[in-house]
């Protein structure tokens, strides 16, 4: 399974996703620069935290129309899968992969900390090893993680099993509607999350919870191709 | 010709910096002061002379780009 990451100018998330690749599933990953504009050896794109383009006018606006953007729409459109961390869920959201946007925390602070997510969908390829209404302990570090989106589109979320991790009820560090962490597409082969899987991966650095994110992936993909089991 | 773009929060979104000023300014003694929103000011250099056509573009500029409508209202005004 090959493993594509992004770089846009301001990305510093992607040494920490590439690092995760290797050392949960062991599987090919290269970066990928913003200005290429093919995707098509990747099965899995990860759009990487940071501030793309210095976070100019708004946080991913500027990123949104890059070359490899329009490569990852098209690769959205195929059902590869695609997930957004950070900056990478504020590039989503912002090209419209993803319902919503990301406003300031509303406590004026740059959270960074650990934070506990319950697993509200385990049934997306992103989270098929966890178990539902589980919780993990995956670090946080955003100014600008308040999930919004109008009512409408929170009823649709809703419904269609798209809020795919909360924030353990009372500990919402950001303001985010309806305590979401992470969400997915109707499909749900994008997934976008505030939260840092890439950095818990092991018990020295925290946590390991985000470890099964990456063994997730590898072993949806396994299934949907017919390969042997992961390991 | 020239475009002033300005781009404001919807009305229904919280706009947290804007409250946090207007904290401080009630601190300061201006307690006159009601709601405070911050939005942005943008000036664009257009090399036209077409209004209708510069209209146009401009919209499509604060469509795509200069304004996320899902959180943002925009205006803009050409001279």
């Amino acid at each position: 399974m090959n493993f594509a990451v992004l770089v846009f100018p301001g990305s510093n998330c992607d040494i920490d996703c590439y690092k995760a690749i290797e050392d949960t599933i062991g599987q090919p990953v290269e970066y990928v620069w913003h200005t290429a504009d093919d995707l098509s050896k990747y099965d899995c794109i990860l759009v990487p935290g940071g501030f793309s383009y210095g976070d100019y006018l708004r946080c991913g606006a500027i990123a949104q129309f890059t070359n490899v953007m329009k490569a990852v729409v098209k690769a959205a459109e195929e059902g590869k899968y695609i997930l957004g961390v950070c900056n990478g869920f504020q590039v989503l959201t912002e090209a419209r992969l993803l319902p919503g946007a990301l406003l300031r925390n509303n406590g004026m602070k740059f959270r960074c900390h650990q934070a506990v997510l319950r697993v509200e969908n385990n049934a997306t390829p992103f989270t098929s090893d966890y178990a539902e209404g589980e919780l993990i302990n995956i670090p946080i570090a955003h100014g600008e993680g308040n999930y919004y989106c109008d009512e409408a589109t929170l009823k649709e979320l809703q419904e269609n099993k798209q809020i795919v991790f909360r924030y353990e009820a009372g500990s919402n560090p950001n303001g985010a509607l309806d305590d979401i962490a992470g969400i997915c597409n109707k499909a749900g082969n994008v997934v976008g999350m505030m939260p840092h899987p890439e950095r818990a991966i092991h018990e020295i650095l925290g946590s390991a919870d985000g470890k099964r994110m990456f063994t997730s992936i590898l072993s949806t993909w396994r299934e949907k191709h017919g390969a042997a089991a992961i390991r | 010709m020239k475009a002033t773009v300005y781009v404001t929060i919807k009305q229904n979104v919280l706009d947290v910096q804007g409250t946090a000023v207007q904290g401080a300014l009630h601190t300061m003694g201006f307690e006159e002061v009601g709601k405070v929103r911050i939005g942005k000011y943008l000036e664009l250099d257009l090399d036209t002379t077409d209004k209708a056509e510069a209209e146009a573009r401009v919209k499509a500029m604060c469509e795509k780009l200069l304004a996320n409508t899902v959180i943002e209202d925009y205006r803009y005004e050409l001279a």
